[in-house]
């Protein structure tokens, strides 16, 4: 059984719809019993990084993390994973990755400028070996977002993407991962993705 | 960079069909809406938008019905638009789905809701349609509303200016003088469009080839381009126009 975290922000169907394409058994909520007894947890994510702060069930994500049970943010969903996020003004995120997300600023060192949001297809750069992305080669996913992981000085990259700025695409450290781009909305690739990471909840309940 | 331009072609579905009119008149069916998203999927297509024209409350179910069907089956994102006056409006058709939600004519009227809907479902979920018709007179293009029939006071750069600051996330931009006569996208709209806002610019209006989509994006400076008849009336395909765009070097999926 899969969780999607439900903190009444961002659209649950979109990756709901792709779990059961993957015929993946879930259950959206906001219940600490229910999500904790879940094999893999799904953070999903629409909105700004305070309210979403201010709307979730903190200490159930946490207390779900150290379980060791596979969890994955999605866009601001990977965001929420890190440290802190500068956007409306500095928040504290919530810690289980190291690293900060910043504002894309929007200009090139030379002066030119360029648009933000990040939005359209964008190609993967795979970095380093995970079982994300075990059997997956490069392709274009889907990136929306204006607040973004450096990739330059991320410790858990995985995958990265080129947006005049380095950009953390697939990050994860142990058990916990992100993506920022939207897997449920990145066709063939994103599927894979997403699909690969059940295979983690599903691996783990076999040796369990 | 490697961010691809983005071909997306539009269903503008009534009463749950699709339809297609030149210069926003003379309608003709043009199929079902969830079959021909299925083989714009396939053909390769980036995104969808679909465009409620229903004049009915019936049809406007209708269509919420139609954005489930779509999005059950798609994993490419889709925009829907027309006849969103409300917040509720906009929930209901994102929980249906939806990815982004199009406003135009209540946006005019009401450009609160813009800054509502960003502030409640983030930025990247509101597109803002702009209808655009040059005026003579003014030395610019104005902004039209109600499926074109109606002309305002506003001017369509300072509109799509606004609409950024209040928070939209993408402006789509369409223009009622190329729309439906293939002779190409009206490239000195988009240019001007594209340089005055910092989001991005979805062309439309005008496409007749796969050379269109290349002025769009170079001259146009557009970030996307969409198009529905050239595409259901299978004069082209996604595909074939982005083998073009490809041997032009622009960078496409």
């Amino acid at each position: 059984m899969i969780g999607i975290v439900d903190y009444r922000m961002g659209n649950l169907f979109s990756v709901s719809k792709a779990l059961e394409r993957l015929g993946a058994n879930y259950l959206i909520s906001a219940d600490k019993k229910e999500l904790l007894n879940t094999d893999a947890l799904i953070l999903p994510g629409v909105g700004s990084f305070r309210d979403a702060m201010d709307r979730l069930p903190v200490d159930t994500i946490k207390e779900f993390a150290e379980t060791g049970k596979p969890l994955l943010g999605i866009c601001l969903g990977m965001q929420l994973l890190f440290e802190t996020s500068e956007e409306n003004g500095l928040t504290k995120g919530l810690g289980l990755l190291p690293g900060s997300v910043r504002r894309f600023p929007g200009q090139t060192k030379d002066g030119g400028s360029y648009k933000v949001p990040h939005m359209g297809w964008n190609r993967l750069n795979f970095v380093k070996p995970s079982p994300l992305l075990e059997n997956l080669k490069e392709d274009y996913v889907y990136f929306v977002h204006s607040y973004y992981v450096d990739a330059s000085n991320s410790d858990v990259l995985i995958a990265k993407a080129d947006y005049h700025e380095q950009v953390a695409a697939v990050v994860g450290k142990d058990h916990i991962f992100g993506m920022q781009f939207h897997p449920e909305k990145s066709s063939q690739l994103g599927m894979a993705l997403l699909s690969n990471f059940l295979k983690m909840a599903v691996e783990r309940e076999a040796v369990r | 960079m490697t961010l691809t331009k983005r071909i997306i072609p539009c269903l503008d579905v009534k009463e749950g069909r699709v339809v297609k009119g030149i210069q926003f008149v003379q309608l003709r069916d043009a199929g079902d809406p969830v079959e021909l998203a299925r083989i714009y999927d396939q053909q390769g297509a980036d995104e969808l938008v679909f465009l409620d024209i229903s004049a009915s409350v019936e049809g406007r179910k209708t269509m919420v019905e139609v954005v489930k069907a779509v999005a059950s089956e798609l994993a490419i994102p889709f925009t829907v638009g027309g006849g969103i006056n409300t917040l509720d409006d906009m929930k209901n058709i994102l929980r249906a789905g939806a990815d982004k939600v199009s406003l135009n004519t209540a946006a005019v009227f009401n450009p609160d809701l813009i800054r509502e809907g960003a502030s409640f479902f983030g930025s990247q979920c509101i597109v803002v349609a702009i209808d655009a018709k040059y005026d003579n007179e003014l030395g610019t293009w104005r902004v039209y509303t109600h499926g074109g029939r109606r002309k305002t006071e506003r001017t369509v750069l300072e509109w799509a200016m606004e609409a950024e600051k209040l928070g939209a996330g993408e402006i789509l931009l369409t223009s009622m003088d190329s729309d439906g006569e293939k002779n190409g996208f009206d490239l000195s709209l988009t240019k001007a469009v594209s340089e005055a806002v910092t989001i991005p610019v979805i062309a439309s209006g005008g496409a007749g080839k796969a050379a269109h989509f290349a002025e769009a994006f170079i001259e146009g400076k557009a970030d996307a381009a969409l198009a529905a008849s050239i595409f259901h009336y299978k004069e082209t395909s996604v595909q074939e126009v982005k083998n073009y765009l490809r041997m032009k070097g622009i960078p496409v999926r």
